[in-house]
């Protein structure tokens, strides 16, 4: 653990405050209009929004949807991906040929903007954001995968389980998976980074999240318009999504380190 | 090339398919009548099948034709016409903001390795990955159009209007391609090559610029091509940011405002743009690199 440092402590910090914030009471709906766009203070840590509601409250039910989301997202993209990656490069032939065809039509897309279309077409809504953000997110995990299992399809333990009979489903899942999966690990830690903030710049846009739920994106959304009066409405929100991006990015650098996985030229979105 | 333009097409045109319910109904709302839903529906094509829609999509394409506009009530090439030198501008101004600041910076970590000068230069480039556009635009605007009124909030409207957009779009790319530089100015850094010109007396100064970063260029000309589509892709929200009149804003616009094939037109443009600029990119290989065009001969 000591290699990691504080970055994975933050990280783990995060998760537990956004599941703690699910049990502990948040009332993020409660309209105060003598608290409209007041500062931080002592009793108010955090301030208050445009509606008197409290900043810190909103901001804990904001930290567990982009929790929620970012998990959900690259759990999905990584087992997809990687599955269709492995099998693609496994099977090889036409089959093969088809899938790094779709790969490349899905990369065509300059980063969010398929999410943009996609979560602005299905109509706004944290599932549709999930179902966005996994349409776009699959593809990356998929060409590390197929990648990765180029280079060791050829292996003898491979070769020996194909002798013994072993079915295609048990080759990938048993035999190829565990070898690729520190280099997947490694791309999955920075894909929680970009989902964290694919996510918060499609409630930035009004794509994601619904009022009166909360999201960092939306929060700082509203806090632009207020910003002469009440700058804290958008850098308080802003302040912890950077810190927890900047940390899940940090923790991965550092597990990257760790586990010797060769640096590799990757897009991020 | 052809097959992932193709895909694209396809993808773009079956996206107002995703719609939920009767994208007609959507557009429209629940009071419409009844004939006008029927006229809208003739209007996109949604009442023929879905093979004969696509492929008068594609001839229509083909024709330079993308559809009318359901809010604007103008032809769609003609607003994209309108909003394209916005993008392409801030583009270009951001793209030269993220060389300016990551050139310099990238350079510093590799020379000086290991040293404090390296560990603040990816310091920093780590805090520019990690600070997303829709933050930085905001922070920006109220330091330097609140605080001190040096520059406008927003708007497309001189020279002025641009410094913060351009800032805001090129931080992230001046981040990932400043780690970039660094890593590729390493490897070339140990080739025999550089100890050879450095033996034979060159300056140091010299084995960097002529000999070091010439061999640098390939990889860092590949990340340019496809950090454009990062680029492209956070246009939109710079520009929603800033109120640009861009390519970007007018996407948002559009969904905002329902006109689905002001999106398909917006998205197929900005993809259709980063496909075409990654083949160039890999064409300009062989004008950078004689090593290829040599290659190729043989």
């Amino acid at each position: 653990m000591k290699q990691f440092g504080w970055p994975l402590w933050l990280v783990i910090a995060w998760i537990l405050i956004s599941i703690t914030g699910q049990f502990i009471s948040l009332d993020i709906t409660q309209i105060n209009l003598a608290a409209i766009l007041q500062g931080p203070s002592a009793q108010n840590w955090f301030g208050a929004d445009d509606l008197g509601r409290p900043v810190f409250n909103r901001l804990l039910a904001g930290s567990f949807t982009s929790c929620v989301v970012a998990i959900t997202v690259v759990s999905i993209s990584v087992c997809v991906g990687t599955f269709i990656g492995t099998l693609s490069a496994y099977i090889g032939g036409r089959f093969d040929h088809v899938i790094v065809r779709i790969i490349d039509i899905f990369l065509a897309f300059p980063g969010i903007l398929l999410a943009i279309a996609l979560a602005g077409i299905m109509g706004s809504g944290i599932d549709n954001v999930v179902i966005a953000l996994s349409i776009v997110g699959w593809v990356g995990f998929a060409r590390l995968a197929r990648a990765q299992t180029l280079s060791i399809k050829h292996r003898e333990h491979v070769v020996a389980a194909q002798a013994l009979g072993t079915r295609t489903f048990n080759i990938i899942v048993r035999h190829l998976i565990p070898l690729i999966s520190a280099p997947v690990l490694v791309e999955a830690t920075f894909g929680i980074a970009s989902v964290i903030i694919a996510e918060a710049g499609l409630s930035f846009l009004g794509l994601g999240v619904q009022a009166p739920d909360a999201s960092w994106g939306s929060m700082i959304r509203d806090g632009t318009r207020y910003m002469l009066v009440a700058p804290h409405l958008v850098l308080i929100p802003g302040a912890a999504l950077m810190l927890v991006v900047l940390s899940v990015n940090l923790a991965g650098d550092r597990l990257r380190d760790w586990m010797d996985v060769k640096t590799q030229l990757r897009a991020r979105c | 090339m052809a097959i992932v333009i193709f895909g694209v097409v396809c993808l773009v045109f079956f996206l107002i398919h995703l719609v939920p319910g009767d994208p007609v109904d959507m557009m429209l709302g629940d009071n419409a009548q009844a004939a006008d839903r029927e006229s809208l529906r003739e209007a996109l094509g949604l009442n023929q099948p879905l093979m004969t829609q696509l492929w008068s999509y594609f001839t229509n394409i083909l024709q330079g034709d993308l559809g009318m506009s359901l809010y604007h009530r103008v032809p769609v090439t003609q607003l994209l016409a309108e909003r394209i030198p916005a993008t392409v501008e801030l583009a270009l101004v951001s793209l030269l903001v993220s060389i300016i600041i990551a050139f310099p910076l990238g350079m510093l970590a590799a020379l000086k390795k290991d040293q404090a000068w390296d560990r603040s230069a990816m310091a920093v480039s780590m805090l520019g990955v990690s600070i997303p556009n829709f933050l930085l635009g905001p922070v920006l605007i109220l330091i330097f159009s609140i605080s001190f009124g040096w520059l406008p909030v927003s708007g497309r409207d001189g020279a002025a209007s641009m410094i913060l957009p351009a800032i805001t779009l090129g931080t992230s790319l001046a981040a990932v391609m400043s780690r970039m530089i660094r890593s590729t100015l390493l490897e070339v850094l140990n080739e025999d090559y550089i100890r050879t010109a450095r033996a034979k007396g060159c300056s140091w100064f010299e084995v960097v610029w002529h000999h070091a970063l010439r061999n640098a260029m390939l990889p860092i000309m590949t990340l340019l091509g496809l950090q454009l589509g990062v680029l492209l892709g956070g246009a939109v929200i710079t520009e929603t940011v800033f109120s640009w009149p861009g390519i970007g804003k007018l996407t948002i616009d559009a969904i905002n405002n329902r006109d689905y094939p002001v999106v398909q037109a917006c998205v197929l443009l900005i993809s259709l743009t980063y496909v075409v600029v990654n083949t160039l990119t890999d064409l300009a290989y062989a004008l950078i690199d004689p090593r290829i065009r040599v290659g190729e001969s043989t």
